[in-house]
């Protein structure tokens, strides 16, 4: 979706620094390495808020191994570089982004919600904000505009609702599923785009050592315990429909109340907004 | 052969039988088998009941055998009494001196308790139980409940202590004012365990933001937790990670059972003042969304139509008056009113809405299936004696055009009072709502 002029993004002599993390994805069926679903979404809203501003200022971040094929399905979505902070596997990537950002000091920094290798914590975003001592917005849907140093931002809420929040750069946001999808990852440009490795020195997470990781059990099916002490309780237990205990019934009375009964229990209830 | 064995064997007594055989014997009534015990252990080891001592009279002076243990409506003076009589009171669980506290952080989402929060409740006892046994220290369970609260079963849900925050700042969503307080806890409490629901209501954006603030490594995802070891996902769910438990948990739905069989104190803990910090995040209110651009799965409010609808464009008025999402019966579907995909029921979309208005539906066995889990029921029918009238929470008998013509002109009127929350959102999130709104739903199709 773009944003309409008039509202836009690019206000005049704003150059938005935008950093999109990355990570490395995961299949959910095959468990091949893949493009995250949340971090393709940060990347997207990242080209699209650098694309309206009026210099081209998107870094596609990456802490990790540079090898790894699935970062060019990233680079495919037509990025011509991708940067990335060379760190062994047991490292603690924290660190060292924060470290970078702080040197860099971007004025938003786009992440997912939870990655889908690793520990996938989702405590990524949290730990830089509070490094950084920036403000964290979670799970956010679109950046509507930016205008004077504060950006408008619609928030994903369950059951598809919207909040608007706003918030002063600089500040950290996690993508949710419900931002515009990426863009299809196109192979010649993911094999063009260049790799900007960058050595850094990494500490070792010496905390997951003491973990035992497996694939996942199948979690057991709660149990509906029936409590009854007789026979005739646990027959009513086993056959009775579960029913609303006597609901309100308005049979005779003029249309007019019965509307407004339905229009009293929806305002209660909170529907009517 | 050891001993037990030989204690194992039944021995009988052939005096003692000889005098319960004899009802005129001196010491029958002391010695005998009928004595005053309902069961006795017979000379072959089998047990025998005493039909003579159990039972009690019934109200026309017959006697009767109580067969249900006890559990039978209870029958005094020869008079029962009224159906439905009040439960048992389960028992109080009272900790005058709790040695440590164990903070529960529940969602609340519309002011009550989900029944994630009792899980995560559930699961607090648990862990409070498992150090009483290891040290004997007792402890309690403390929520910390943010904004207007309506429940009203915080003592069966397993809540010891509440402090409740629902002053002025806490209102929208203030997740910066909410860790203020919940330093504060930690300061005063110093809390053995920090449980928070991990669900997308705010519970893992609280857990999460407190894990950062306080430098805990939290768990994540943990479905099975206990003082030395939680499980939890970890990969995108994908496999189970084992590792001591932290201080902070955010617990996976179906972590524990809920507190079902004791009442809990509530009591509200005296709070001195928390600092109002400044906001960076400012909460500008909830947007209007389109509704039908909803999944019909996990929409909040559904204006459902079946066959008792003879307006259809009235139907369609109302559910956008309303802002509902719209379903349909089968028949609605069948009949070409409706596509499909707003079927509702076991061959279409069981639906998770909070407040479901059906009108002209009968209630189908298929059709309540897929609304089994809606809060509230509400049914607009011309047949009292429908399935739906049952299941309903409130029903209105009588013509649906009329009724639905009524509550158009209600909500009119309500529409055009001013109220707060329409006209705090720029016309920039409309806008942006209304188009995201608009390829959700050509998506969709």
């Amino acid at each position: 979706m773009q944003p309409d002029s008039s509202t836009g993004l690019n206000g005049k002599g704003q150059d938005l620094k935008i950093v999109s993390l990355i990570s490395i994805g995961q299949h959910p069926a095959s468990g091949r390495a893949r493009r995250a679903e949340q971090d393709g979404r940060a990347v997207e809203l990242g080209m699209t808020l650098a694309a309206s501003s009026s210099t081209q200022n998107l870094t596609v971040l990456h802490a990790g191994d540079s090898q790894q094929a699935a970062l060019r399905s990233y680079a495919g979505m037509g990025l011509e570089s991708v940067r990335v902070l060379q760190l062994r596997e047991s490292a603690d990537a924290v660190k060292t982004l924060s470290e970078y950002l702080h040197k860099h000091a971007p004025d938003i920094i786009l992440t997912g919600v939870r990655a889908e290798s690793g520990e996938s914590s989702g405590m990524m975003p949290y730990l830089l904000g509070e490094s950084l001592g920036w403000p964290v917005v979670s799970r956010i849907a679109d950046i509507v505009s930016i205008k004077e140093g504060v950006a408008e931002i619609l928030q994903a809420l369950p059951r598809g609702q919207r909040r608007a929040l706003t918030v002063r750069l600089p500040f950290i946001a996690s993508v949710d599923n419900a931002a515009p999808e990426p863009r299809q990852s196109a192979f010649g440009p993911a094999n063009r785009a260049f790799m900007e490795q960058q050595q850094c020195h990494s500490e070792p997470d010496t905390a997951r050592n003491g973990w035992s990781i497996v694939s996942a059990r199948k979690r057991p099916k709660r149990l509906k315990i029936v409590k009854a002490k007789t026979a005739a309780d646990r027959f009513k237990a086993a056959t009775a429909k579960p029913q609303g205990a006597g609901g309100k019934i308005m049979k005779n009375q003029p249309a007019a109340e019965q509307a407004q009964a339905i229009f009293d229990l929806l305002l209660e209830e909170g529907v009517l907004r | 052969m050891s001993d037990d064995h030989y204690s194992e064997i039944l021995r009988r007594d052939p005096r003692a039988e000889r005098i319960a055989r004899n009802r005129l014997h001196a010491l029958h009534v002391a010695v005998s088998v009928g004595g005053q015990a309902t069961e006795v252990r017979g000379p072959s080891g089998l047990l025998r009941k005493n039909p003579h001592t159990v039972g009690f009279t019934g109200p026309n002076g017959i006697k009767r055998i109580d067969r249900l243990k006890g559990n039978a409506v209870a029958i005094k003076n020869g008079r029962r009494n009224a159906p439905g009589s009040q439960e048992a009171l389960l028992p109080l669980h009272v900790i005058a001196e709790p040695a440590f506290t164990i903070v529960v952080v529940p969602d609340m989402v519309g002011g009550r308790l989900t029944a994630h929060d009792k899980d995560v409740l559930g699961q607090a006892h648990k862990l409070a139980r498992a150090i009483e046994a290891d040290s004997n220290e007792t402890g309690v369970v403390m929520v910390v409940a943010f904004g207007v609260c309506k429940e009203e079963n915080f003592d069966k849900a397993g809540v010891d202590r509440l402090l409740l925050l629902d002053s002025a700042e806490y209102e929208g969503y203030c997740p910066e004012q909410q860790i203020a307080a919940l330093a504060q806890v930690e300061v005063r409490f110093k809390p053995k365990y920090w449980l928070f629901p991990d669900s997308v209501h705010g519970g893992t954006d609280l857990g999460s933001r407190l894990a950062a603030r306080l430098g805990e490594r939290p768990v994540a995802q943990a479905w099975q937790v206990d003082t030395k070891i939680s499980i939890c996902r970890g990969a995108g769910g994908s496999v189970d990670i084992t590792r001591a438990t932290p201080r902070l948990l955010m617990l996976a739905e179906e972590c524990a059972n809920p507190i079902d069989e004791s009442r809990h104190e509530v009591l509200p803990v005296a709070w001195e003042s928390i600092p109002v910090v400044s906001p960076q995040l400012l909460d500008k209110g909830q947007v209007a969304v389109d509704p039908n651009a909803i999944p019909l799965a996990e929409a909040e409010f559904i204006l459902s139509a079946g066959n008792g609808i003879n307006n259809w464009d009235q139907f369609h008025t109302i559910a956008a008056a309303l802002g509902a999402t719209e379903g349909a019966s089968r028949v609605a579907v069948d009949d070409g009113y409706m596509p499909r995909f707003r079927q509702v029921g076991a061959s279409g979309t069981w639906v998770t809405a909070r407040v479901y208005l059906a009108v002209g539906i009968s209630g189908a066995i298929q059709h309540m299936q897929g609304i089994g889990q809606c809060d509230k029921v509400v049914t607009i029918n011309t047949d009292a004696g429908c399935d739906m009238v049952k299941r309903a929470d409130l029903s209105v008998i009588g013509d649906s055009e009329t009724v639905l013509g009524e509550l158009l002109s209600l909500i009119e009127m309500f529409r055009q009072q001013p109220h707060q929350s329409q006209n705090s959102v720029s016309n920039s999130v409309k806008n942006a709502v209304e188009n995201g709104a608009k390829e959700g739903a050509e998506n969709a199709a």
